[in-house]
C-alpha cells in the first residue's frame, strides 16, 4: 500500500508545472485568514514574504528547472526557529524587537528545497510547557476542540497542521514538545536522534536535549521534511558527522521480521482509553508480521525528575544571554545590575523564571553533586535501560501523552501536573534517541490519540516504516473543527 | 623582602593566542579594529548561534602545551556562568576540571624551575570601557562595550605557587613571554593586553611553615608592576601579621600610579561560577599523531637554545658571567644559530659569542637574515689576525646591510690590510717616544699602570686609522716593557 504524501504530492505537482506555488499558497493563507482566530498557531503570518518566495519558487519552474523536494509547500516554524529579518521571539517579551541577522541552518535547508515559509508558530515560552499556554502572546487552542490545548511546547506547529493552515510545520523537541502536541493535534510529529538535525539557529532551551524535528499530516510527508532538514552541519559541533537516514526511501518496506516491545511503564500512568488505542496499536503491527512483546525498562521511571534537574540546569546558563544589554527588550534602572534585573523581572514569564531558579539551584555550589550530577548518573542508567531492551527488539511501543488534550487552564495552576504530560516523551530526549508520534484514532471523549514509537540511535528508518504501518491501520479520526466543544 | 619573612608566589598568566580567526567563530583575531566590526552571531552570542572549536587555536595551545613540557591530554570545556556586559553570553566558555595541558614546568635563565600547574584554553570577553575620571563602573555614567575581543583564544598558564622573590616572578614572566613567542603562539604584547598577569602572593615566616592566606592582584600590565605590586602585597601583608592581625582571602587591584594594591572583592563575594560541561561542545580528543605533528613544527624553546651556547662555551674551557648575560641577549634577540654556525665553521666561540652580543646585537633585525657563512668567513678573518677588530666591525656593518657576501672582498675594496710588523713596530716605536711619562708609568706595572696599555693601543690605532691588529700592538708593547 502506498502511504499518504499530500505535502510530498504539493511538492510534485509544483514540479511538474501541473500547479503554481502562488496558487497553493493562497489557499493556505486564506484558511489561516478565516481560521487562525480561532486557533492562534501563528505568533507572525509572513504572507508578502511568502509570495515573494513562491513567485520565486514559480520562476524557476517556469525556467525549466527543479526547485527542490518541497518545491511550493507552505511550512510553519516554529517561533523559536531563527530567520533572518524576520522577528524570532520564543514568545517571550523579553526578545521584543529582535530580528535575527541570520537563519537557522534548517531554515536554510528549507529555502534550498524550494519550501514556502509562511509564518511563527506559537509556542510555550522558551519551549517550557506542555500545553502553549506560558506563551506571552496567549494560549494556542486545540483544533479539534478549541476549549482545549494543544500541547506543547510546540503547540503552534502542530496546530498549524491539523487546522490545514500549512501542510508541514518545524518544532523542537526537548522532552517531548513534538510528538507530545502531535499527539494531542491528531498529526504525526517525530523527535530525530540528537545530532542528525542541526540546531545551529534553534534558540536553546536545554542544549544536549534540544532538537528540531517536522509536523506532517502523515508519516511520508514527516519522513520527507526529515529527509530535507537533516545532515551533517559544520555549524554544529554536536551535529553527526555520518550518513543521515534516508528515511522516505525504506518507507514502504513492511514490519515482516521486526521486533516490537511494548513499554509496560508508559502504559502504567495512561488513560485506560489511551492504553486501549496503544494495545490496538499493536495488534495491528502482529496483523502485519511484527513480533510484539512486552519490555520493560525500569529506569523510565526516573526520567521525569531527572529532566527536572538537567533542562533547567542548561537553561538557567542558555538564558543569562536575555540580559537587556544588547537586544530585545531593556527596562532602564540606575546602574547595569539593577537594570539587568528589570529587563529579566519584566520580560520573562512565571514558567520560564521557575526555571532558571530552580537550574540556578541545581548548578550551586554545594548542591551540583546532588542534583545536575545526579541526575546525569540517571541519564546514563536510562541509556543503558534502552540499550537493554534494545538487545531483543527493534523498536519500542507506547502511548506519546498518558491522556488526549486536557481543557485551557486545567493545570496551569499545578506545574507538577503539567510536567507529568510529558513522562512518556522525556526518555528519549534523555537518551538522545529518536521517536516518532503517530495519530491512531480517538480516546473516549473523541479527542486524537497518539501512539509513540521507539528506537536506538540513528534508527529513523525503521522508526518510519513501523510508523507507516501503524498509520495505515490508524481508525479514522474526524477532521478538526476549530470550534469549541469539537464537531457537534 | 623584610628578613626573617618568605614570600610565595603563583602566577596566572592569560595569553592572546595568535591566530587569523577567533576562538569559536570565522571573524577575525584582530587587535585595534574599529569597535563592533570583527563580531558574528557567534561572539556576539546572539541566541541560536553555536560555538565551532577552532583547529589552529588547539594547535597553538598544545605548541604551549609542548614548549612547557607539559602532558598533553583530552579535555573538554565547561560554561563559567556569570553577569557582565562584556561577556556576551553572561557565561564564558573555558576548560575546567579536564584542561589540554598539565604538569609541565618552566626553566628560568638563573636555573630555577617552576611548575606549571595546567594551561588550559578558554576565550576572552568583550572589552568595556567605563566613562568618567575613574574609568570603573562603579559611579560611571554609561559604559561602551566593544565585542572585538569577544571570543578571541587565550591560553591561561597557572605556575605552580613555587616562587619566592618579585625578581624570580620577574624572571618568570619574561621568560614565559620569551617562550610563547618562540613557540608561535602569542606575540606576547603586554601593553596591548595579548599577555596578562595575574599574582597570587602570601607570606610566611619559614620555608617549613604551611603557606599562609593568599591574595590574588589583577590589572599588572608590564613585569615591573608585576615586581612592584608583589613587594607592595607582600609588605602589606607582613605589617598585618606583625600588627596581629590576619589576611583576609581576597582579590586585590593594583593602582600602578598610586603604586598601592586595594580590594575588588573579599572571598564572601566571591562569584558562585556554577561550571558546567558545555553541551554545545564535544570532548577534545588529540591522537599521538596529531599532538606529534604539532612538537614537530616547534622550534627550540630558549632555555634549551641558552643551554646549547653554555655547553659550547663550557667545551672551551669555561664561562664567565658576562658571558651568561651575553647568552641571554643573543637567545633573546634570536642570533644564537650565527654564533652555533661560526663556533662549527671553527671559530672560538668566545669570539663568536662577543662579537654577536656586542656588534651584530646592534642590528639585530639585519643580523637575524645574515648569511652565517659569510659571517664565520669573517671571524676566521679576524681569528687568523688577518683583520684588526676594527677592520673586523667595519667589514660586518657591511654585511650586515647586503645580509651577506665575501668579507674578504669588502676589506680589500675597503683597502684594509694587515700592518707588516716592521711598520707596526715603527708606529708604536713613535707612540712610545711621544708619552715618555705614560711609557714610564706603564713601565712600573701593577694596576694602574697596566691601564696604560689601553692608552698606548689607543693612540696606535689611531694612526694606522684602526688598521693595526689589537693583539699585536698589545704583544709589542708587552716585550718592549719587559
Amino acid at each position: 500500500m502506498k502511504a499518504p504524501r499530500p505535502a510530498g504530492n504539493l511538492a510534485a505537482s509544483v514540479r511538474a508545472g501541473a500547479r503554481s506555488a502562488l496558487e497553493i499558497l493562497e489557499e493556505h493563507l486564506a484558511a489561516i485568514e478565516s481560521g487562525d482566530g480561532a486557533v492562534h498557531a501563528f505568533n507572525l503570518v509572513t504572507a508578502d514574504q511568502a509570495r515573494g518566495e513562491a513567485r520565486a519558487v514559480d520562476r524557476v519552474v517556469e525556467a525549466g528547472d527543479d526547485p527542490g523536494l518541497l518545491a511550493g509547500v507552505p511550512v510553519a516554524l516554529k517561533d523559536n526557529l531563527c530567520t533572518r529579518g524576520v522577528p524570532t521571539t520564543c514568545s517571550s517579551r523579553i526578545l521584543e524587537g529582535w530580528r535575527p541577522p541570520y537563519d537557522a541552518t534548517v531554515v536554510t535547508r528549507l529555502r534550498k528545497a524550494g519550501a514556502v515559509m509562511v509564518g511563527k508558530t506559537n509556542m510555550d515560552e522558551f519551549a517550557m510547557g506542555s500545553s502553549t499556554e506560558t506563551s506571552a502572546f496567549g494560549a494556542t487552542r486545540n483544533p479539534h476542540d478549541t476549549n482545549r490545548v494543544p500541547g506543547g511546547s510546540s503547540g503552534g506547529s502542530a496546530a498549524a497542521v491539523a487546522a490545514g493552515f500549512a501542510p508541514l510545520a518545524l518544532g523542537s523537541d526537548t522532552g517531548g514538545s513534538i510528538r507530545q502536541p502531535a499527539a494531542l493535534c491528531g498529526v504525526v510529529g517525530m523527535k530525530p536522534t540528537y545530532g542528525a538535525v542541526s540546531r545551529y539557529g534553534l534558540v536553546a532551551f536545554a542544549s544536549s536535549l534540544d532538537q528540531i524535528g517536522p509536523f506532517a499530516t502523515t508519516v511520508a510527508d514527516a519522513a520527507l521534511l526529515f529527509d530535507v532538514i537533516g545532515g551533517h552541519d559544520a555549524r554544529d559541533s554536536t551535529s553527526l558527522n555520518r550518513p543521515t537516514p534516508r528515511a522516505l526511501s525504506v518507507l514502504e518496506d513492511g514490519v515482516a521480521g521486526l521486533t516490537v516491545g511494548i513499554l509496560s511503564e508508559f502504559l502504567d500512568g495512561a488513560a485506560p482509553d489511551v492504553v486501549a488505542r496503544t494495545h490496538q496499536a499493536a495488534e495491528a503491527l502482529t496483523r502485519a508480521g511484527a513480533r510484539v512483546e512486552e519490555v520493560s525498562v525500569p529506569e523510565v521511571r526516573l526520567g521525569l525528575s531527572a529532566y527536572y534537574l538537567i533542562a533547567p540546569g542548561e537553561a538557567s546558563s542558555n538564558l543569562a544571554r536575555y540580559d537587556g544589554v544588547r537586544y530585545g527588550l531593556r527596562v532602564e534602572a540606575e546602574d547595569t545590575a539593577a537594570m539587568n534585573i528589570a529587563t529579566r523581572s519584566a520580560g520573562f514569564g512565571p514558567e520560564v523564571k521557575r526555571r532558571i531558579m530552580l537550574g540556578t539551584y541545581v548548578l550551586s555550589a554545594g548542591y551540583m553533586d546532588a542534583y545536575y550530577n545526579q541526575a546525569l548518573r540517571v541519564r546514563t542508567k536510562i541509556i543503558e535501560g534502552f540499550a537493554a531492551a534494545y538487545r531483543t527488539c527493534d523498536v519500542l511501543l507506547g502511548p506519546t501523552a498518558p491522556t488526549t488534550a486536557f481543557a485551557l487552564g486545567a493545570k496551569t495552576d499545578d506545574p507538577l501536573t503539567m510536567y507529568l504530560s510529558d513522562v512518556c516523551t522525556i526518555p528519549s530526549n534523555l537518551a538522545g534517541h529518536p521517536a516518532i508520534s503517530v495519530p491512531f484514532g480517538a480516546g473516549d471523549d473523541g479527542l486524537p490519540v497518539g501512539v509513540q514509537l521507539l528506537g536506538p540511535a540513528l534508527s529513523e528508518s525503521t522508526l518510519f516504516k513501523v510508523a507507516a504501518v501503524v498509520e495505515a491501520a490508524a481508525p479514522a479520526l474526524a477532521a478538526p473543527s476549530l470550534v469549541a466543544g469539537g464537531r457537534s | 623582602m623584610k628578613p626573617g619573612w618568605e614570600m610565595v608566589i603563583g602566577l596566572e598568566v592569560h595569553c592572546e593566542l595568535k591566530t587569523a580567526t577567533k576562538l569559536f567563530c570565522g571573524c577575525p583575531n584582530m587587535f585595534g579594529d574599529e569597535p563592533n566590526t570583527n563580531v558574528c552571531p557567534v561572539c556576539l552570542g546572539l541566541p541560536g548561534s553555536l560555538p565551532v572549536l577552532n583547529q589552529k587555536a588547539v594547535e597553538l595551545a598544545m605548541a604551549i602545551g609542548t614548549a612547557l613540557d607539559c602532558e598533553i591530554r583530552s579535555s573538554t570545556f565547561h560554561r563559567k556562568n556569570y553577569f557582565y556586559p562584556d561577556q556576551a553570553k553572561d557565561y564564558q566558555i573555558s576548560q575546567y576540571d579536564e584542561p589540554i595541558n598539565v604538569n609541565g614546568h618552566l626553566d628560568l635563565p638563573d636555573g630555577t624551575q617552576v611548575g606549571i600547574e595546567r594551561a588550559h584554553m578558554e576565550e576572552d570577553t568583550g572589552k568595556t570601557s567605563h566613562s568618567g575620571i575613574s574609568g570603573r563602573i562603579h559611579g560611571a555614567a554609561y559604559s561602551l562595550v566593544d565585542y572585538n575581543r569577544s571570543g578571541v583564544p587565550l591560553v591561561e598558564i597557572v605556575s605552580a605557587p613555587d616562587m619566592r622573590s618579585s625578581a624570580q616572578a620577574r624572571a618568570y614572566a619574561t621568560e614565559l613571554r620569551a617562550v610563547l613567542v618562540a613557540s608561535g603562539a602569542s606575540d606576547g604584547k603586554m601593553e596591548e593586553g595579548s599577555m596578562r598577569v595575574d599574582a597570587n602572593v602570601s607570606v610566611r615566616r619559614s620555608s617549613d611553615d604551611p603557606f599562609g592566606t593568599r591574595c590574588e592582584i589583577k590589572n599588572l600590565n608590564s613585569v615591573r608592576s608585576l615586581g612592584r605590586a608583589i613587594e607592595f602585597e607582600a609588605e602589606r601583608q607582613i605589617v598585618l601579621i606583625e600588627s596581629g592581625e590576619r589576611v583576609v582571602q581576597q582579590t586585590r587591584h593594583w593602582d600602578e600610579d598610586a603604586g598601592r594594591t586595594v580590594t575588588l572583592r573579599s572571598k564572601e563575594d566571591a562569584y558562585d561560577y556554577r561550571y558546567f560541561l558545555e553541551p554545545d561542545l564535544v570532548p577534545l580528543v588529540p591522537d599521538a599523531e596529531w599532538i606529534g605533528a604539532v612538537a614537530d613544527t616547534l622550534g627550540l624553546m630558549p632555555a634549551k637554545r641558552r643551554s646549547r651556547l653554555i655547553e659550547l662555551l663550557e667545551d672551551a674551557g669555561g664561562v664567565t658571567d658576562a658571558q651568561v648575560d651575553q647568552v641571554a641577549t643573543v637567545v633573546d634577540l634570536g642570533l644564537d644559530e650565527l654564533v652555533i654556525a661560526a663556533a662549527a665553521g671553527g671559530v672560538a666561540s668566545s669570539l663568536a659569542l662577543t662579537r654577536t652580543a656586542n656588534e651584530a646585537a646592534t642590528d639585530a633585525d639585519r643580523a637575524r637574515r645574515l648569511d652565517p657563512v659569510s659571517y664565520t668567513a669573517l671571524l676566521t678573518m679576524e681569528a687568523g689576525g688577518s683583520l684588526s677588530a676594527t677592520q673586523a666591525k667595519a667589514v660586518l656593518a657591511d654585511l650586515l646591510v647586503a645580509g651577506g657576501g665575501d668579507p674578504a672582498a669588502i676589506a680589500k675594496a675597503k683597502g684594509f690590510e694587515v700592518m707588516s710588523e716592521d711598520s707596526l713596530t715603527s708606529v708604536i716605536a713613535d707612540a712610545v717616544a711621544a708619552h715618555p711619562d705614560e711609557w714610564a708609568r706603564y713601565c712600573e706595572g701593577g694596576e694602574k699602570g697596566d691601564k696604560l696599555a689601553g692608552f698606548f693601543t689607543g693612540l696606535v690605532m689611531k694612526a694606522t686609522r684602526g688598521q693595526a691588529n689589537g693583539k699585536a700592538v698589545a704583544a709589542e708593547l708587552h716585550r718592549l716593557r719587559a
